[in-house]
């Protein structure tokens, strides 16, 4: 059995969600080789060595240098087809998710998303997924070649084993399609603000907290706890709090002792953020959401009256 | 300019999804609804027909039965539905249901085509680059902020290192995040119109598909058993009658969380 693992890299460094999934399918087993595409990027290839992979293809040219998937679609079929890959594996990001979906097309091949584990079961690939907001626990399978899997962040660890790869360029030409997209501003990162990952209290704010000024309710309760405070994407991306306190799939892992959330619904991309925190508490109104599935204690209410309360309450106790 | 739509209905959220154990597949018998973050695709899509003319159309895959959640994007202002529904299409994946939806939207050669920002039931956020790919047209997705002008998209979206801004030519395809604009609620007056706004269902053969490439058939995933997450352990929920705060407060200094 063959797999690819696709190599996303940024800054010159492999990011941590692909060398897990390498680890993985490593240890998982059968001919495992990584894809690195970009511009100059044999560097960054080789790099890949060291956590034990033995080859890695490379598809290097101007066309795709900007973290684009379309061009991305290209490279894989090439490699896919160059490698004769089985499976082809993926880390979930903005970028690989689009890459892998593209991909499915092009190749009328099955796409697994959220995927947390992988293993083989008669010389075949299958994996394990949660579905519907975690409720259920499923495993998936293909029914064609190659299988492509998109892993949920966070679910392995890369492991340093130390070696070097060697590394194969495969030559490819984009499609016209698949250039016609352009970078014209690239990860340009906005107002930057406190770190909330060492912080052993976080009150996080989502859309419920009604306006950018609704931050100070999290603002005041934080600071009566001694917290920090975090954001939602959809709050971050509305420009109501700052892109560095965004916590979840394309923000920051946090595990602090407690996790207060104020108004935040408990999207799959949220949690895998925040699950692994002590404590999670969370106010909403909605008794339906999500967020009351992975919280420890919930109140179902209006934060504008539990929040404020809940401020004075600890000052009080605190003295 | 011509902009279509990309809408599914899925099934209300609420406690009750589940997956129905004979199929495999997600039980769609209860309520359905329009998926929440479709409705800023469909918000966004009125705006841009707002500030330069032109016509929305919104397109689903699905069940007949979609179209009860399709009224509601034509409330809100969209001026035409396509439904394709077919007996052989249900148990789609991704790679079946982005080859019928772009055999679709290939009939209505949208100069834009709008996606929302993820299915509430599969939670994918996949669909748009696969029927990008079919089309052969410029993606740019998860995009919270989007200028156009008449011959080009310009989107500015989140990645896990900041914000990147992408520009594509029309015809191109564009995914939207839940923040983008705040959605409005439909009138009485669009509730009313909306009954007599044409609606179309079409059959895979109506839209040039081959059957096989659709529903199980078509599809190249496959569900292969269930199993109940894994524990959980205690949790505690209440309803705020004044006394949650005081409640909340004994319990955290319970646990030596103060
Ligand atoms: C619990 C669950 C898990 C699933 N997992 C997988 C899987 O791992 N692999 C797989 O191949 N399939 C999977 N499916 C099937 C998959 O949901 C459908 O094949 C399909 O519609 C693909 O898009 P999506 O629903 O994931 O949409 P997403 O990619 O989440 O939706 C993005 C946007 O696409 C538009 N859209 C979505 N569906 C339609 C539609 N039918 N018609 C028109 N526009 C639409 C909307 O604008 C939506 O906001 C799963 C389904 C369920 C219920
Ligand atoms: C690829 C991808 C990556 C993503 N990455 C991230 C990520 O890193 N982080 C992230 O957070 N999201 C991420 N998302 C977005 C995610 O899916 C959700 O859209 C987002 O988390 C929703 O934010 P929210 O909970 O603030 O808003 P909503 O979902 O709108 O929830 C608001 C909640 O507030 C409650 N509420 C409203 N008013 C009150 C009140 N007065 N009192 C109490 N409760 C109230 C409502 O009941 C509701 O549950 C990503 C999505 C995709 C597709």
């Amino acid at each position: 059995m063959s797999t690819l693992v696709f190599l996303e890299h940024h800054g010159g460094a492999i990011q941590k969600g692909s060398l897990g999934v390498l680890a993985r399918a490593l240890a998982v087993g059968g001919d495992v080789a990584g894809v690195v595409v970009g511009h100059g990027v044999a560097e960054v290839a080789a790099s890949a060595g060291a956590f034990g992979v033995a080859t890695v293809y490379t598809v290097d040219g101007p066309d795709f240098e900007a973290p684009l998937p379309q061009p991305r679609v290209d490279a894989l079929e090439a490699v896919a087809a160059a490698s004769g890959a089985e499976n082809i594996l993926f880390a979930a990001s903005v970028l690989s998710a689009d890459i892998a979906a593209g991909l499915a097309a092009r190749l009328d091949a099955g796409l697994n998303w959220d995927v947390t584990d992988i293993a083989i079961d008669g010389g075949k690939l299958t994996a394990r997924r949660p579905a519907l907001g975690d409720t259920v626990l499923v495993t998936v399978g293909w029914t064609s070649t190659p299988r492509i899997a998109l892993v949920r962040s966070g679910s392995f660890e890369p492991v340093e084993t130390g070696g070097t790869a060697a590394v194969h360029d495969v030559a490819v030409t984009p499609r016209e399609f698949s250039t016609a997209a352009r970078m014209v501003d690239q990860a340009h990162e906005e107002a930057s603000g406190p770190s909330i990952e060492d912080a052993d209290v976080i009150v996080a704010g989502g859309r419920g907290l009604g306006t950018p000024e609704g931050f100070r309710l999290a603002e005041e309760l934080a600071a009566a706890l001694g917290g920090a405070v975090a954001a939602t994407r959809a709050v971050v991306d509305a420009g109501w709090y700052p892109y560095s306190t965004q916590v979840g799939q394309t923000g920051k892992s946090v595990s602090p002792k407690l996790y207060i959330a104020l108004g935040i619904s408990g999207a799959i991309q949220h949690k895998v953020g925040m699950q692994s925190s002590g404590t999670i508490v969370a106010i909403n109104k909605d008794a339906n959401a999500p967020i009351f599935d992975f919280a420890d204690f919930g109140v179902v209410g209006d934060l504008n009256a539990v929040a404020p309360k809940l401020a004075d309450l600890v000052r009080a106790r605190k003295g | 300019m011509k902009i279509a739509v990309c809408v599914k209905q899925v099934p209300d959220t609420g406690p009750a999804r589940k997956l129905d154990p004979v199929t495999n597949r997600l039980d769609r018998s209860g309520e359905g609804a329009l998926n929440a973050t479709d409705v800023n695709a469909v918000e966004e899509a009125l705006r841009i027909k707002e500030a330069h003319g032109g016509e929305v159309v919104v397109v689903s895959f699905g069940p007949t039965r979609a179209l009860d959640s399709l009224r509601k994007a034509l409330a809100m202002g969209a001026d035409r539905a396509v439904l394709i529904s077919d007996e052989a299409a249900a148990g789609s994946d991704l790679v079946a249901t982005s080859y019928a939806l772009a055999k679709g939207l290939e009939r209505e050669s949208a100069d834009l085509v709008l996606f929302g920002q993820q299915a509430s039931d599969s939670d994918g956020a996949v669909l748009w680059a696969a029927v990008a790919e079919r089309l052969r047209r410029p993606l740019v997705s998860q995009v919270a902020g989007l200028e156009i002008d008449g011959a080009s998209v310009t989107g500015k979206r989140q990645t896990e290192f900041g914000y990147d801004v992408i520009s594509a030519p029309l015809p191109a395809v564009v995914a939207v995040s839940d923040a983008i604009n705040e959605p409005r609620y439909p009138s009485l007056k669009g509730i009313m119109g909306a009954k007599s706004k044409p609606t179309e269902t079409l059959s895979l053969a109506d839209i040039g598909a081959e059957a096989d490439r659709v529903g199980a058939s078509g599809s190249r995933t496959t569900v292969l058993e269930l199993a109940p997450p894994p524990a959980k352990g205690d949790q505690i929920k209440i309803e705020d009658d004044g006394s949650a705060a005081e409640q909340l407060v004994e319990w955290l200094a319970g646990r030596k969380l103060l």
